[in-house]
């Protein structure tokens, strides 16, 4: 089956500075894909070059065996149509209900029914959490937690069967980002998902993740939790093995063992 | 063809077949609309044939499986049902209230009185807030004058330098346009009186007196009121200004009285140069088209101004200046919520800006007629 996601000799630069020379990485169909680096490591332009909205130096990047790197606008439509993406700061339209967010790319792509977009706009809304009046109110009436979780509907509009996620647990509570895990599961599992993030949340990480990259040396080094755990690399050690990382050894280092 | 039915001894046998997504809702829903249900005790549906099922063409097999139950008969799914229907149960269960729709009323005779009197309470309020606003920034200014430190000197001079200079280049060229133009029309009708030297009066008084400072004060309008009510709107957006109050710095001292004193300052400046390129203008329309040599025109000039018209002029400036920075300030500061929200007050800020210019305008007119000046 051909990899769902599968970045090839990726090379991005912006004048002298170099993010990327020479990634790969690969997400399998179904899989729970964490992406994890330093700050400025370049996991936003990785995206973004992943995404179509930006075109790298040189690489491949294919999404369902599909070169993005080669596309036209035109072309690129039909793919942009089969992922969804939330990103880091919401980035919901402030002058659209909630509702009208999700409802954006469905009037967008497809001719439907006023009362089919409604129903639909609605299940995703009440899919991800958020109470019914919660369609009816801007983002900027919403809380942090909620302006995630409608991030993540208006991103499953289109019933996309791969999902990008920029830091969706950046900024909430303990508690909020436990719950946004457990959402995320639920729905990767009833929806056959495929799901590659961006996160620092180790939480997150222990929790969701089958498999994770690391960009360290403007490469890639991606693994199963417990490989990458035991990959000598010394940024990689020191971002598991670190004092905040330490607790998560003992409590979660068996049960994840695959 | 999503699906093939078929009659059995027992009720109805679906085999579903294909992808099922989204993108062919309708001819999914109409394929299951048409399957009978009559008399059909059971009802057996076989995933097994489908390559794809999306969460919203699920939506369309539940409505299904609805009206099945409803018409009494028993489903089962073969060979199990799929995942995305016990999430659409979970997710929509309790079933969401009926959305209240705001249905809009029988129109009752008072619903016009209504939005009048909103609309005069809206005003009021308007007002209202406009005065506090123009009274803290006179407390502001006050405070700051007891300790000078506070007047953030190097931030009026950048507003002076942002509102000011950067402007010269266009308030001279449309200064020294609307003076020509002026010219060129009075003294096409001036010329049939054989009255051509009187164009000279006609653009010195114009411009010194009232063009002048009215033209500039357009053009800071449009160019710094916007940009004023632009830049503190998205302050407020990013949260800015919270954080300025929270390290304890008065938003009111550092971004507002800056800018409305910046401005002030600026604007009778901007108006020396309008009015100096204005005279320019007429003078050169004079010697080239109307054959009035210089000395004559300097002459004439002085002739036909008194001398406070220069002044009568120029004391409008700070005013209008002031006005301009306070209307887009306070719309800026309105700021809340959505990039909607800042287009329309930045909108405001200048279409009022203007109207607050050109009544002062006239006040003055009326003022300076009372004081035979």
């Amino acid at each position: 089956m051909t990899p769902r996601v599968q970045v090839q000799g990726l090379v991005n630069r912006f004048g002298a500075q170099v993010v990327h020379d020479g990634l790969d990485m690969c997400v399998e169909a179904g899989e729970i894909f964490g992406i994890v680096g330093g700050s400025g490591a370049g996991k936003s332009v990785l995206l973004r070059s992943i995404l179509g909205l930006q075109r790298p130096v040189a690489g491949t990047v294919r999404l369902n065996g599909e070169d993005v790197t080669q596309m036209t606008q035109r072309e690129m439509r039909t793919v942009k149509a089969n992922y969804g993406v939330t990103f880091q700061e919401g980035a919901l339209f402030g002058g659209l209900t909630v509702l009208q967010n999700v409802q954006l790319p469905m009037i967008e792509y497809l001719q439907l029914a006023a009362a089919d977009l409604d129903e639909l706009a609605m299940l995703k809304v009440r899919m991800v959490g958020l109470p019914a009046d919660a369609g009816a109110k801007y983002p900027a009436q919403l809380s942090g937690g909620m302006i995630k979780r409608a991030a993540l509907a208006r991103a499953l509009a289109l019933d996309p069967e791969l999902l990008f996620l920029d830091e969706p647990t950046a900024g909430l509570d303990p508690i909020s980002a436990a719950a946004f895990d457990e959402l995320l599961l639920y729905l990767h599992q009833h929806l056959h998902l495929t799901v590659v993030m961006i996160t620092h949340d180790l939480d997150t990480i222990f929790r969701t993740c089958n498999r994770v990259g690391v960009i360290v040396d403007r490469k890639m080094v991606s693994d199963t939790l417990t490989g990458i755990m035991d990959n000598p690399h010394p940024w990689i050690q020191a971002y598991f093995h670190g004092e905040r990382a330490r607790g998560y050894q003992a409590r979660a280092g068996g049960a994840h063992g695959a | 063809m999503y699906l093939e039915s078929r009659r059995t001894a027992q009720g109805v046998e679906l085999r579903l077949t294909g992808a099922w997504r989204v993108t062919h809702l309708a001819a999914l829903a109409r394929e299951l609309a048409a399957v009978g249900l009559a008399g059909a005790g059971e009802v057996l549906i076989d995933t097994a044939g489908l390559t794809a099922l999306d969460l919203s063409a699920s939506v369309k097999l539940q409505d299904f499986v609805r009206r099945a139950v409803a018409a009494g008969a028993r489903v089962t799914f073969k060979p199990a049902p799929p995942d995305q229907l016990h999430l659409i149960e979970t997710a929509m269960a309790p079933p969401p209230p009926a959305p209240q729709a705001a249905v809009p009323g029988p129109h009752h005779i008072e619903e016009p009185v209504e939005a009048l009197g909103r609309r005069v309470v809206g005003g009021w309020d308007d007002l209202l807030s406009g005065l506090a606003f123009v009274g803290r920034i006179a407390v502001t200014a006050g405070r700051a004058l007891r300790a000078p430190r506070r007047l953030r000197p190097i931030s009026i001079v950048r507003h002076v330098y942002e509102t000011g200079i950067t402007a010269i280049p266009i308030v001279t060229l449309i200064a020294f346009l609307i003076s020509v133009i002026i010219a060129y029309m009075s003294a096409q009708q001036l010329a049939r009186f054989g009255a051509n030297v009187f164009v000279v009066d006609l653009v010195t008084i114009g411009v010194l007196r009232e063009l002048g400072v009215l033209l500039t004060a357009i053009i800071v309008a449009g160019r710094s009121g916007s940009a004023f009510a632009a830049e503190i709107g998205s302050m407020y957006l990013n949260s800015e200004v919270d954080a300025l109050q929270a390290i304890g710095v008065d938003p009111f001292e550092v971004l507002i009285l800056p800018r409305v004193i910046g401005l002030t300052i600026a604007l009778p400046l901007l108006t020396v140069i309008a009015d100096a390129t204005g005279l320019t203008g007429g003078a050169l329309l004079c010697k080239y088209l109307l054959n009035i040599p210089l000395p004559q025109y300097l002459t004439r000039m002085n002739d036909s101004i008194a001398t406070t018209t220069f002044w009568v002029g120029l004391v409008k400036a700070p005013v209008f200046g002031l006005l301009i920075g306070l209307a887009g300030t306070y719309r800026g500061m309105q700021v809340r919520g959505s990039s909607q929200e800042l287009g329309r007050l930045t909108t405001v800020a200048v279409v009022q800006a203007i109207f607050v210019v050109l009544f002062a305008d006239a006040l003055f007119a009326v003022l300076f007629m009372a004081l035979d000046i």
